[in-house]
């Protein structure tokens, strides 16, 4: 099957003293290429642990994942991820970080100088290509983080909550930038927010997760990404059916919470 | 606002008055950074012992035997037997003419080199083993016995067994030296290995990076700058072990020339001898710290 196969996986975390956390149970998934989904739920409810597993970074306790037909058994160049900060290289210069996939791939100078030069220029950080990145805002380091993914050209991205730690301003700009790049390049995404807003208007499919154990509450098709694309973010972000959709999933959050709270209480 | 007098930058420098910074605090008692650098009593201290100094030469209060004058033409008494050069002439003695036919900067230079060279040998073997204790588990079970039971052992502590291998000579205090960084090299390179973000080592993971690239790239920059604090604190320790190993058997090098002038009772060589030690450390100590702002500018940037 082509796409990214997520098939009945089950995560537990055995911790030292002998407890068990289970992080993720039965998770399935499958993405067409090109789609971009993205996932959202309350802290602890198995997103980072889910896209570790896509990456190769764990094995999970159950199932599998699949891509293109390859089953995933550790980190590959095929899939890209995109952390929520502090995983640049602060040795190195933001050319030197985009650089770094084709350079430990055996590139040679030219086609590196050639494909930085090209990515900076996408991401808009062409006269800072020489500045070390600790120099760099917070909203340059991601930039640097997503040209420093796509320069492997990657199938599949896998971006943690890439924009959680930039201010509001900057994360709305950057938002953009996600989906245009998301168009241009056709890649495949996962994206993971804790943002209800930023799961709406980027996910061309929305997964809402619930914990404890973490698990798929409800998965949606949102049309906003293909909007953003051309439109004004602002603009679609006062539309009364996004607003209504908003509206709706965080009631459905709250009421998920009050579920499981409540569920805690008399249980 | 524009009445607002601005102090001189001398009053500034002096810490007499207050800095741009610090002017614009009104909470001062329990800010550390609101504190000025109060230069001028550092000044003063120092006007101050030199003032002791020279007084206690001017008035005879010292015996020249417990502490040399600063200057031989100040004392008071005729006695020529007990009339001496004082420091300021013997430093001068020495630079040009030497102790007992060794160019003063010769026994600074073999100390110094010394103490290069056994921290070369203690990194160039310590990061290695720092690495795979931190890398490689077979490593650090092999070694972890080993490094945790001569930790916290003082180098000192191993002179008398290294003179009964090595005899007095050079390559009892190298390795001597070379045992001191050792252990700290070895103990700051497994520090940084284990200080590097896991979000760095999967990135370069996601990116392709072999094995050795992700030691060669990530890893090994990553621990540059916990290496180069190991380096520091081995140059430090490494300096006070040596003119200790002097003192107990050498015929060159700083600790040597002031055992050899205790003998002769020449407390000015000694007190000579004294600062001199304390000037390389603190030159040694401010060389590293500017070499460490040169080569590693993303030392706590990550
Ligand atoms: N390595 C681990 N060992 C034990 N428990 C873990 C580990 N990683 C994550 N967990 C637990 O698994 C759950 C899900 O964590 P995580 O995937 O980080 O959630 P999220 O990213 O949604 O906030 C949490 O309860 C967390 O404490
Ligand atoms: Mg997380």
């Amino acid at each position: 099957m082509n796409g990214l196969v997520i098939d009945d996986v089950s995560m537990i975390f055995t911790l030292p003293d002998g407890g068990e956390v289970h992080a993720l149970q039965n998770v399935s998934l499958h993405l067409e290429p090109g789609e971009l989904m993205a996932v959202l739920g309350p802290s602890g409810c198995g997103k980072t642990t889910l896209l570790n597993i896509i990456a190769g970074f764990l094995a999970p306790t159950a199932g599998q994942v699949h891509l293109n037909g390859r089953q995933v058994t550790g980190p590959h160049k095929e899939r890209g991820m995109v952390f929520q900060q502090g995983a640049l290289f602060e040795w190195m210069t933001a050319a030197e970080n985009v650089g770094f996939g084709p350079r430990m791939g055996g590139a040679t100078r030219a086609e590196i100088a050639a494909k930085v030069g090209h990515l900076l220029d996408v991401v808009a950080l062409r006269e800072f290509a020489d500045e070390p990145v600790y120099r760099l805002s917070g909203g340059m380091q991601q930039r640097v983080a997503l040209a420093r993914c796509l320069a492997n050209d990657p199938d599949v991205i896998l971006m943690d909550e890439p924009l959680g730690a930039l201010d509001a301003l900057t994360r709305e700009k950057m938002q953009g930038l996600v989906l245009k790049l998301w168009k241009d390049t056709g890649k495949t995404i996962v994206l993971i927010t804790h943002s209800v807003e930023e799961a709406l208007f980027l996910g061309e499919r929305l997964v809402v997760m619930a914990p404890r154990p973490g698990r798929i509450h409800k998965a949606f098709a949102l049309p906003f990404a293909d909007q953003g694309v051309e439109g004004d973010t602002r603009a679609i972000k006062i539309q009364p059916d996004f607003i209504a959709t908003r509206e709706e999933i965080l009631t459905m959050i709250w009421e998920m919470e009050e579920e499981i709270m409540g569920g805690g209480n008399t249980g | 606002m524009a009445d607002r007098k601005q102090p001189s930058k001398l009053a500034v420098w002096l810490g007499v008055a207050d800095n741009p910074f610090t002017r614009q605090k009104t909470v001062k008692f329990g800010d550390a950074s609101a504190v000025n650098s109060g230069r001028l009593w550092s000044v003063a201290t120092v006007a101050a012992l030199l003032f002791a100094w020279w007084a206690v030469t001017r008035w005879g209060l010292l015996d020249p035997i417990f502490w040399p004058p600063l200057d031989g033409g100040l004392y008071p008494w005729d006695n020529p037997a007990r009339a001496r050069p004082g420091v300021v002439d013997r430093f001068a003695s020495l630079v040009v003419e030497g102790y007992r036919n060794v160019p003063l900067w010769e026994h600074v230079w073999t100390s110094v080199r010394r103490v290069l060279l056994g921290v070369l040998c203690g990194a160039l073997a310590g990061i290695p083993l720092g690495f795979a204790m931190g890398l490689n588990s077979v490593a650090r079970g092999l070694l972890d016995p080993v490094v945790e039971f001569i930790r916290p052992i003082p180098p000192l502590a191993l002179i008398p067994l290294v003179i009964l291998w090595l005899g007095i000579d050079e390559a009892a205090k190298t390795f001597l030296l070379f045992l001191a960084a050792l252990f700290i090299m070895l103990i700051a390179a497994r520090a940084g290995v284990s200080s590097v973000r896991i979000s760095k080592v999967h990135a370069a993971y996601s990116l392709g990076a072999s094995k050795p690239q992700v030691l060669r790239y990530v890893i090994l920059p990553n621990a540059l700058p916990e290496i180069f604090t190991g380096l520091r604190t081995s140059m430090g320790v490494c300096w006070g072990t040596l003119v200790a190993a002097e003192l107990v058997a050498a015929d060159q090098g700083v600790g040597s020339m002031m055992m050899v002038a205790k003998n002769f009772l020449q407390t000015d060589v000694v007190v000579i001898g004294i600062i001199l030690i304390g000037v390389i450390g603190f030159t040694i100590e401010m060389l590293m710290r500017a070499l460490e702002v040169w080569l590693i500018p993303w030392k706590g940037k990550g």
